[in-house]
Order: structure tokens, then C-alpha cells, then sequence
């Protein structure tokens, strides 16, 4: 069949954003930062074509706090940040965590800390998805390598983000958001789009918007329409009014971590590369993985049995896939452009801890096949 | 509204009364205040969307059965100017405390304000931080005590109106609690314009800005209000240039408002695709 108009050459920021115009993103706040502001750009392009919004706010803790705002009246919505600016959303991601607003923030990851590498890749910002606000909560963050993983996943953002009503972080990295590479854009009604869930409570009725349904989830009313209700920072009973009750306290607070937690599979994404019969297990995320998948290629050609595991959901982390896929590798080799934030992860989930070594690279530098291979050489006790 | 007559109870969740606030305290007058001037403009409550920070002040918010969104701290304005550009027909009040609006928010404050957004911010100017116990805020002045300030302050306040002017609110007024009549019919006017709007109210603590600056009970802080602030041009200011001036400063409707000029925005957007 002929294509149509639907083959792009792009960069990964594109793809980020072509994922979300699938989704139904209809208002984006953001604030430039190297390396994501391509999404911003081409945002402030597409949304005003389709009569949607786009607003460059004064910073990066205006642009998230838009963004809720701007859900509560049942949009659909989006930043993207870098680190630093990460860093300055995280009140209030920890308000949209709290308040249980759907919301998509793409973290194009830089090295730091602080301002560190701007125009550098890292993957440094692992730990600061899952714990860069304060207090307890979970969360959900997606990866991915190739751009139209990066669609995939951006869609599966918007649509985790409303099923769970939680913020969803989109960890990129510099590499994966500034390569050049195709992306096919699927046809509408291709992937599936979750919309908001909306009451069916009628006009009259005490509308309870913080009691959870059997199902556990919570439908909501935009605000605008019939039902009136206080959304709040502070820990709230059913209506959303502040209470320190201890037994109000406890319940959201066990709501916020069970709800996502109690559906690690459901949320987990992964790839498998060769995993059937292998020895060597490289995991992997990201730009990184596209060495580890390069790398493995070449050794299975030389006859080596050697697999990947590329991990397309890092939080909540799936620990019960790795422990279970790296059940009887012979080693586990994480492949990570930080300190080794993932392999925390992987020692945590795997039967023996001591078989699980990193990877790694923290220069600014994409980690190539033949850094991995030295490393997995060493393990195999066949030197360098 | 069908009922003529204001009642109250039309407008707040009495289920969350009692509220938090001191005896004495002037942010219940700004909140009848603005319960009246909501009923006398006739707005739906389904098209008011309430949003606060944190503080004494923000939590006007719960009390008022509108839409209600109580934030973090000093970032009310952003998380409004999401709601009013998302949902353009709302109208967006935005009640502030001195520290909420000016100090953590003044960068919010005066890009609003740059931006000419549809929204209400109300400063309930009390001089200080009162639900952390009494530290000074960037209105109180020199000279002041607080628990922050033992010796006194050495910082410099704002003038919120002129702050306010020039950062390019569209509307600007002050008034006091005192001036309770005033006061309303200021909001009003200040719901009532497209654009950005600051209302200062001048409002008292007597739990911490009063007791520690020895200005008496609420009574006599109100008292000060009546006898330190006078309406605007008012021919005591020539005798006395130190009193402050109450009403309506800015009141420009030349200027477009930011959603009707996101909406030219898609409207070129629009063409330009077709």
C-alpha cells in the first residue's frame, strides 16, 4: 500500500511531540531548556493549528503549575524540562502527585548536578523521577531509545496519566531527543488514546471527587461544569477539604503508592532482544540501549549468548520481570549513562545480587558497544 | 442568580466552617466582601474558579462554593492563568497574602500582570506571615517588628499599586477592610474588567502584626485604616502626603487581554494551514 503523508525524518523531540498531538495534548506551559526546548518550539508551532494552547510561562515552576491548572478543566496537558528545570517542577509535580492530576512532564535528560552538561547526554536524573519531591508518593516514568518508541511511549504517557491520575514523567535523554532517525506515524485509532474519566454523578448529587471507585480509580469533573469541589496540596478527605485526620491521612497517603504499585504489570513496558537463551543479560534503557542492542548483535554473531532487556518503564520498577528474566542469567550487566542508578534497582530484584555489575559511562558521551563489551569481557573473565 | 436578597449561605461550604482564622482578623470582611460583589454582579458559581496559595488568606478558597484550587505557595497566579487560558469563560479570582503574592509570587505577579490575563489577583495586604507565626513579608516596611525581626526591619517594602502599574495590570485599586462598601464595589469592578486586575485590601492581624507592633485590637487597626488612607486626589494629601490613597488607579480597556489575543493567535495559526 502507498504511504501516506505519514513518514517523518525527525528528531526525538518531534517524535515526543507527535506522540502527544496523537494523544489529544490540547494545552502545553513550558519554559526553553537545552536539550528539550525542540518540544516547546515545535509545540508553540502545532497546537494553535489546531486550535489548542501553547504558553511560554515566566519559569519552569509556572509552566507546571499551568499545566494542572489547565487539567482541572479537562484538558489533556504537557511541559518539557531538562534537569535544572526539573529540578524547579518538583513542587508541584509533588502537588499534581497529592491532588491526582493527570499531567506529562518529558524530562530531556543533561548531566548534572546543577547546570552540568547542557548539550551532553546523561541519564542522571533516574533517581530525581522517582524521588525529587519530598514526602512519599509513587510514580510512573517511561524511556525509550528509538523514535517511534518515543511516540509509543509519549502516547502511553498521556494515556497511564489519566488512568491513573498521576503525573507521568517522560525520562528522554539528550541523544534520543536531538537524533535524526524515522518515524511513522501511526494512523488515528491505531494506538490506543484513554480519555478522561469523567463522573456520571448528576447535577444534585453530593459529588465525592477524592473517593476512589471499586476499581480504584477516581472519575473527575472539570472544572466549569456542575460539580463544585476543593482541590488541595494538603492531605484531604473525600470532598478534597484539608483534614489531618490520622485516618484520612493514612488512607490517601497508602491510595497515592497502592494505586500504582498494586499495577506494576499492567504499567511495566519492556523489549527483548534475544533473551530466550541467554547467558549474558545486558539491561538497559535509553540511548544506551541502542549500544547494548548493537553491541549484543555483533556477539551473538560470533556466537555468544548474550540478550537485552530494554526497559521502557522505569518506575514503578518492575521487579518482579527482572527477577524472573534474569533468573538464570550468568551475569547481569546494567547499562546506564549515570552512577548507577538502575542497578540499584536490578541488585534489589534479582536473586543474587553480587552476578549484577554496571556499565556505565558519566562524561557526557553516549556509552558505545565497545565500552559495554570491555566491561562484560572483564565479567567473563576473559580480559580486556 | 433567581434570589435577589444575599444570603451567605448561597455562597460558602458550611460544611467547612468553622474557618482557621483569628478572632479579629480582616480576611473574613475581604471574604464577605467578595461574597457580596460576587452576588451583586450576578455571576454563575459555575463559572468562578477560586485559586490560592498558601497561607492565612488562601484559604478563602475552601470556604467559597466555587470551583476552588488551594496550591503551593506563591504560585496562584500560574496555576490560574492555566485554568483562565485552558477554559477562557471562567472567571479566575485569585486571593493572595503579602508573601504569597509578592514575595515567593512576585515573579508570577508582575508576569501576569505583563501578560494582561483575564484574572482577579486580590492582595489581602496584612503586613505580615500569619500562619507561620509572624515573620515579616515584603509589605511590612521598615521599622517593624516581627518575629523574624526582633530589632526591627531594615527591608524596604513594595508598593503593590505600583508595582502593580508598572508590570501592566489594566486595573488597579486599593482599599481596606474598613471601607468594607468601597471594597466591593472595587471588586466589582476589578471581576468585572477584562484583563489583569489587582485589588490591594488592606487588612489587619491583630494576632501578630498588631500585638508585636503595639497598634492595638482589631478595632483600632481598622481605626487606622479609616484615619491613614484617603480616596484618591483627596485635598488632605496636600497637608499630609504621607496618607494612603484609596481607589481606582489603572483602569485601561485599550489593551487586548491574552486569551482574545491567543485567540487571534490560532485564528492566523488556522489560515495559514488551510
Amino acid at each position: 500500500m502507498k504511504q501516506q503523508n505519514n513518514i517523518r525524518f525527525v528528531q526525538g523531540n518531534e517524535a515526543c511531540v507527535e506522540g502527544a498531538v496523537y494523544a489529544g495534548l490540547d494545552f502545553f506551559a513550558g519554559y526553553p531548556i537545552t536539550p528539550s526546548t525542540e518540544i516547546a518550539e515545535h509545540l508553540a508551532q502545532r497546537l494553535p493549528e489546531k486550535g489548542k494552547k501553547f504558553i511560554q510561562m515566566e519559569d519552569e515552576i509556572a509552566s507546571m503549575a499551568a499545566i494542572i491548572g489547565a487539567s482541572l478543566t479537562g484538558n489533556k496537558v504537557m511541559t518539557a524540562t531538562s534537569g535544572p528545570g526539573f529540578s524547579l517542577k518538583q513542587e508541584a509535580l509533588g502537588y499534581a502527585c497529592m491532588a491526582e492530576i493527570p499531567c506529562v512532564i518529558a524530562n530531556v535528560q543533561r548531566g548534572g548536578p546543577s547546570t552540568g552538561n547542557p548539550t551532553h547526554v546523561s541519564q542522571g536524573d533516574v533517581n530525581q523521577a522517582r524521588w525529587g519531591t519530598h514526602g512519599d508518593h509513587s510514580i510512573i516514568a517511561l524511556t525509550a531509545s528509538n523514535h517511534q518508541d518515543v511516540f509509543k511511549i509519549t502516547v502511553e504517557a498521556f494515556n497511564l496519566a489519566e488512568t491513573y491520575r498521576t503525573p507521568v514523567i517522560l525520562l528522554l535523554d539528550e541523544v534520543v531527543g536531538h537524533m535524526r532517525e524515522k518515524l511513522v506515524i501511526p494512523e488515528p485509532g491505531e494506538l490506543p488514546v484513554v480519555g478522561r474519566l469523567r463522573t456520571s454523578v448528576p447535577k444534585d448529587v453530593d459529588y465525592h471527587p477524592y473517593l476512589p471507585r471499586e476499581d480504584g480509580r477516581l472519575p473527575m469533573s472539570d472544572f466549569g461544569e456542575q460539580h463544585r469541589y476543593n482541590v488541595t496540596g494538603l492531605f484531604h478527605d473525600m470532598w478534597g477539604f484539608p483534614s489531618n485526620n490520622p485516618k484520612v491521612v493514612n488512607a490517601l497517603l497508602t491510595h497515592l503508592v497502592d494505586k500504582i504499585e498494586n499495577n506494576v504489570n499492567d504499567i511495566a513496558m519492556y523489549k527483548e532482544y534475544w533473551m530466550e537463551d541467554a547467558e549474558y543479560i545486558l539491561i538497559s534503557y535509553g540511548s544506551s540501549a541502542r549500544s547494548a542492542i548493537h553491541m549484543a548483535r555483533n556477539r551473538r554473531a560470533r556466537g555468544f549468548k548474550i540478550g537485552v532487556l530494554e526497559l521502557q518503564t522505569i518506575w514503578p520498577f518492575p521487579t518482579e520481570i527482572v527477577r524472573e528474566k534474569c533468573a538464570d542469567a550468568k551475569a547481569v550487566l546494567v547499562v546506564e549513562m549515570n552512577m548507577g542508578q538502575v542497578v540499584t534497582q536490578v541488585r534489589n530484584a534479582v536473586y543474587n545480587p553480587n552476578k549484577v555489575f554496571l556499565a556505565n559511562r558519566i562524561d557526557g558521551q553516549l556509552i558505545s558497544p565497545t565500552d559495554i563489551k570491555t566491561v562484560l569481557r572483564m565479567i567473563q573473565g576473559r580480559g580486556v | 442568580m433567581t434570589k435577589n436578597e444575599f444570603d451567605y449561605k448561597d455562597y460558602i461550604r458550611a460544611r467547612f466552617f468553622p474557618h482557621i482564622w483569628c478572632p479579629g482578623c480582616g480576611h473574613g470582611i475581604v471574604l464577605s466582601t467578595l461574597l457580596r460583589a460576587v452576588h451583586e454582579l450576578g455571576l454563575d458559581k459555575n463559572e468562578i474558579v477560586m485559586t490560592s496559595g498558601i497561607g492565612c488568606s488562601s484559604r478563602i478558597s475552601g470556604y467559597v462554593d466555587f470551583h476552588s484550587l488551594h496550591t503551593i505557595h506563591g504560585r496562584a497566579l500560574a496555576f490560574a492563568t492555566g485554568v483562565k487560558l485552558s477554559k477562557p469563560k471562567l472567571k479566575a479570582i485569585v486571593p493572595m497574602g503579602d508573601g504569597d503574592a509578592l514575595a515567593i509570587g512576585g515573579n508570577h505577579f508582575i508576569h501576569a500582570a505583563r501578560r494582561n490575563i483575564d484574572i482577579t489577583a486580590i492582595v489581602m495586604n496584612n503586613k505580615i506571615y500569619g500562619m507561620t507565626g509572624g515573620q515579616f513579608s515584603p509589605l511590612s516596611g521598615q521599622g517593624k517588628k516581627a518575629t523574624t525581626a526582633p530589632y526591627t526591619t531594615i527591608d524596604n517594602d513594595f508598593d503593590v499599586v505600583e508595582l502593580a502599574k508598572a508590570a501592566g495590570a489594566t486595573f488597579v485599586a486599593r482599599s481596606t477592610v474598613y471601607h468594607a462598601n468601597e471594597a466591593k464595589d472595587v471588586l466589582k469592578k476589578g471581576i468585572d474588567h477584562k484583563g489583569f486586575s489587582v485589588v490591594e485590601i488592606l487588612t489587619q492581624c491583630p494576632t501578630y502584626y498588631g500585638r508585636k507592633n503595639k497598634e492595638g485590637n482589631a478595632a483600632q487597626m481598622m481605626e487606622v485604616f479609616k484615619t491613614n488612607t484617603v480616596k484618591i486626589g483627596s485635598k488632605k494629601l496636600e497637608k499630609n502626603p504621607g496618607l494612603i490613597q484609596r481607589g481606582i488607579f489603572v483602569q485601561d480597556t485599550e489593551k487586548l487581554e491574552y486569551c482574545e489575543a491567543y485567540d487571534k493567535t490560532i485564528e492566523t495559526a488556522m489560515k495559514g494551514k488551510a
